[in-house]
């Protein structure tokens, strides 16, 4: 077992585990932050899509150790004092969800797509989404979702941007 | 009760659980208000001071207004939720917001057979309409009683009822003032006719999207219970092994895990799934392989039909024969005799299957994500031996299934560890398990002959289909002379119910067919349905979908077009594909898809739109690349790298014409629009290249060989 010292949705959360379990059930299991969900274990689906850095990772191949200290954001984290992030409202105006078990990771991608991309085209959309598997079939309006949100000028870290120095401080316990 | 059948093999183990008598604890559960429950017609009326033995619905109004619909049905993203909640608020007036549905639960909702088979539309909306509107009428006597007023004068607003010439009002929770009112009603009351529909009819938004996009939904994988421990379980290497000898001591002296071994049943639990992953693969086990069919030769074991056994006795379709078939083929302008297969593919949801056990004294809970609650319920109580009213199944809203999710086996595994393990567990299973562990859709072998005048007007059509099913197997088209009859086969591999059961493989050889012969004949395709065709409602989504595609236009430079009709549970779908074919790579791209649909009068159209599309996406899959690979009972597609599903990239134009019948009784839709896409694409490509492709998947390779046949050859 080991302790490490991580960042989630802006929270400092320590945590003793094995050091082989995966970020992904670290979140699950010991966080209960359960939105971020399990598909393959193998990165190939994007259900267990989150940033680390803003950047989308697979957390079912993430190492904790590669994560310690860096700022995670779930889907937990999109959302903010109640309000939804542009792209959820998007995704529930635009129905493109039917079970639901892939939005999460799809919100995350596309959040963090966002934050770089000006009115992308579908083709841009398709391209960006294209790790994320839909079973029901709602590619086409999760498309459309996310450009709508395009024009709401999304930022991962909007209004919530953490301060260097939170980031880099040093760990206690080890790691 | 509708015929199950043939192809739903997983459905073959023991008979489903009928509702019994002891339900008084519920009554108690439930708090004030006015229960209503719904008997079937001849049921006899009644004061029920206990719950009837048969009842199809039930729905509670509480105190505060409250509504609480009780439902055996459950969600798996077909969004019937939002559906029943609309037809409620449409027949009880009352808003939206106040309605709150218990779904799949056996310990609080009505016995329900399973959802499945496009049913929860034309049945259980309608059976909740029944018993809104006697809520409705019960309120109403209610106000009237107290009021002292005449019912006729009385009006209903949202949520309270009205009496206009003395302005009293009262909500609806208000009027039961704290007592426990229960009232049976048969079926037969008037509902609101769909011309007066100001709820119902519309595209409401799913009534729970804001959970799922938050992550706050808890699916059954994401449940925790109180000292839950987690499972994992032995898997032989392939199919058809028994299990020898075990030694699972280096697992069992492991920290916290608990080794359990009953029969073939190797599991274990363990704190964490990742101790329970190292305690299982400490595990030496040595298996006895039985010899199993190679792939190759899947059609030719198929094909050795036995003759009806003891597994579809009783529910196999008899053999349909009507006319002469040989003098009427041996008369015949043309005759085309040709054959068709389909692969095995998997449902591959993205919520793998799970399930969370809890044994409480004596009494098992499971949490799980099941299409049949009741059928599990069942198999619970048999394979762990207790008493069926000591077994409840929960269903939360889940991660879909497509007809994959009917069976109990991972339910199954869980209570059995939970029971030795004596503490709540947890088992989800992993996607290897999910491919390789859970049952197919059928595989199959159609042979087609076909006898055609020379006006175009077919005079003769056989049609055997084989091992993959006989939904959709009869023909809408007007033939004189047939002989259709399904034959069922020893399949090698587990196979089960699939989104469209044989639909899908029945169209594609019956659409495929039809191509062949309008080829042959040189008959434009639509032109050729067109002349053996008087069913009006099939007439009017091929015309619907041929006029949006834009039928007849000229080609593109490599392009290809292709139709196909069809009918199946009620609703009538027709699909028209556009590929471009590149030369001279044959990469095939598919470039447009166009599906016009009709199933009655429209309960929310944005979502029927939406489950039209997801339903042509998927079919994409089966269509053009999905197929189980496997060998001598080995699954080795058990990846998402190796078991290749549509993905953005896969998309064409999808456009979605409904034809909304306001007219005609509301019918399912969650699986008829998937059986056009393979035969429309087919018939594209052989448009495109003169290249006929009879094997589902047609293009595994993604490429078609540029080896035009002469058009209109055979």
């Amino acid at each position: 077992m080991a302790r490490l010292a991580l960042i989630v949705n802006g929270q400092p959360r320590d945590v003793d585990v094995d050091p082989d379990t995966t970020l992904l059930a670290v979140l699950r299991d010991e966080l209960d932050l359960t939105g971020t969900k399990y598909g393959c274990g193998e990165g190939q689906c994007g259900v267990c899509t989150v940033l680390v850095d803003g950047r989308p990772v697979r957390s079912c191949l993430t190492r904790l150790a590669a994560v310690r200290g860096k700022p995670i954001t779930t889907i937990e984290g999109l959302e903010k004092d109640g309000r939804l992030h542009p792209l959820q409202e998007a995704f529930v105006e635009a129905n493109a969800l039917q079970c639901g078990y892939c939005t999460p990771g799809m919100i995350v991608e596309a959040a963090a797509f966002l934050a770089s991309a000006r009115q992308p085209s579908e083709a841009d959309v398709a391209r960006a989404m294209e790790g994320h598997i839909c079973r029901c079939g709602t590619y086409p309006r999760i498309v459309e979702a996310i450009q709508k949100a395009a024009g709401k000028r999304v930022g991962v870290y909007e209004g919530r941007s953490l301060p260097r120095s939170s980031v880099s401080s040093p760990l206690r316990g080890g790691g | 009760m509708s015929i199950i059948e043939p192809e739903r093999y997983e459905l073959l183990e023991g008979p489903a659980y009928r509702f019994e008598l002891e339900r008084r604890g519920f009554l108690q559960l439930l708090g004030a208000g006015l229960l209503v429950l719904l008997v079937p017609k001849g049921a006899a009326a009644q004061e029920p001071r206990d719950l009837p033995r048969e009842v199809g619905a039930w729905l509670h109004v509480g105190e505060d207004g409250t509504v609480t619909v009780f439902t055996g049905k459950v969600e798996f993203g077909q969004n019937i939720r939002t559906e029943l909640t609309q037809v409620v608020a449409e027949e009880l007036r009352v808003p939206l917001e106040n309605i709150r549905l218990v779904m799949g639960d056996t310990d609080l909702t009505p016995f329900d057979l399973g959802t499945f088979g496009s049913r929860t539309t034309p049945i259980m909306a309608a059976q909740l309409r029944q018993v809104a509107a006697a809520a409705r009428e019960a309120l109403l006597d209610l106000a009237a009683a107290e009021w002292k007023a005449d019912r006729k004068t009385l009006v209903i607003e949202p949520g309270q009822v009205v009496h206009p010439p003395t302005s009293r009002k009262a909500g609806f929770g208000a009027l039961t003032h704290g007592g426990k009112i229960v009232q049976a009603v048969a079926e037969d009351l008037p509902t609101t006719p769909t011309n007066q529909w100001t709820v119902a009819g519309r595209s409401i938004p799913k009534v729970n999207g804001r959970e799922l996009v938050t992550g706050r939904h808890r699916f059954v994988s994401d449940l925790k219970r109180e000292g839950m421990l987690h499972g994992k379980v032995l898997r032989p290497p392939a199919a058809g092994a028994t299990l020898g000898s075990v030694d699972a001591g280096p697992a069992a002296a492991m920290p916290g895990v608990t080794v359990v071994r009953d029969g073939d049943f190797v599991g274990v639990t363990a704190p964490s799934a990742l101790q329970a992953a190292r305690a299982r693969d400490a595990i030496h086990a040595e298996w006895k392989t039985t010899e199993q069919p190679k792939a190759a030769e899947l059609f030719d074991v198929l094909k050795k039909a036995p003759a009806r056994s003891d597994d579809t006795e009783g529910r196999l379709p008899p053999r349909h024969a009507v006319g002469s078939l040989p003098e009427a083929l041996a008369a015949a302008h043309k005759t085309l005799a040709r054959t068709y297969t389909v692969a095995y593919i998997a449902h591959a949801p993205m919520e793998p299957r799970a399930a969370v056990a809890e044994w409480q004294d004596g009494k098992l809970t499971v949490w799980t994500g099941t299409q049949r609650p009741f059928g599990v319920k069942s198999e619970l109580a048999r394979a762990l031996h207790v008493p069926e009213d000591k077994v409840r199944v929960i269903v939360p809203d889940t991660g879909a299934g497509y007809g994959g999710k009917h069976s109990g086996e991972c339910a199954i595994e869980a209570a059995r560890l939970a029971k030795t393990a004596g503490r709540p567990v947890k088992l989800a299973w992993t996607r290897e398990e999910e491919f390789a562990w859970a049952y197919f859709r059928p595989a199959g072998v159609i042979e087609v002959r076909s006898g055609v005048g020379e006006d175009g007007r077919l005079v003769a059509w056989e049609f055997h289909n084989y091992n993959s099913g006989a939904s959709a197997i009869r023909t809408l088209y007007d033939v004189p002379n047939q002989v259709i009859e399904f034959h069922p086969a020893r399949s090698p591999l587990r196979q089960g119910s699939y989104r469209g059961l044989a639909a899908t493989a029945n169209h594609f050889a019956r659409e495929a067919h039809m191509d062949e012969l309008a080829h042959a004949l040189k008959l434009d395709p639509l032109e050729l349905r067109r002349r053996n065709l008087k069913e009006p409602r099939l007439r009017a989504v091929l015309e619907a979908a041929a006029e949006r595609f834009g039928w007849g236009r000229p080609r593109a430079e490599g392009c290809g077009y292709g139709i196909a009709g069809g009918f199946e549970k009620g609703s009538y779908v027709a699909t028209c594909a556009e590929v471009a074919v590149e030369r001279p790579s044959g990469q095939v791209r598919l470039r447009r898809l166009v599906a016009a649909f009709e199933c009655g009068a429209i309960l929310n159209p944005d979502h029927l739109k939406g489950q039209v599309e997801g339903a042509v996406i998927q079919g994409i899959g089966g269509a053009l690349f999905e197929a189980v690979e496997f060998e001598e009972g080995r699954i080795l597609s058990d990846r998402f790298s190796r078991y290749r599903v549509p993905r953005f990239g896969d998309v064409p134009r999808v456009e979605v014409v409904l034809l909304d019948r306001k007219d005609l009784p509301s019918a399912g839709a969650g699986e008829t629009p998937i059986v056009g896409v393979a035969p429309a694409v087919g018939n594209a490509i052989f448009d495109a290249t003169g290249v006929r492709l009879r094997s589902l998947p047609l293009l595994p390779g993604g490429v078609v060989k540029p080896e035009p046949e002469a058009r209109g050859g055979g």
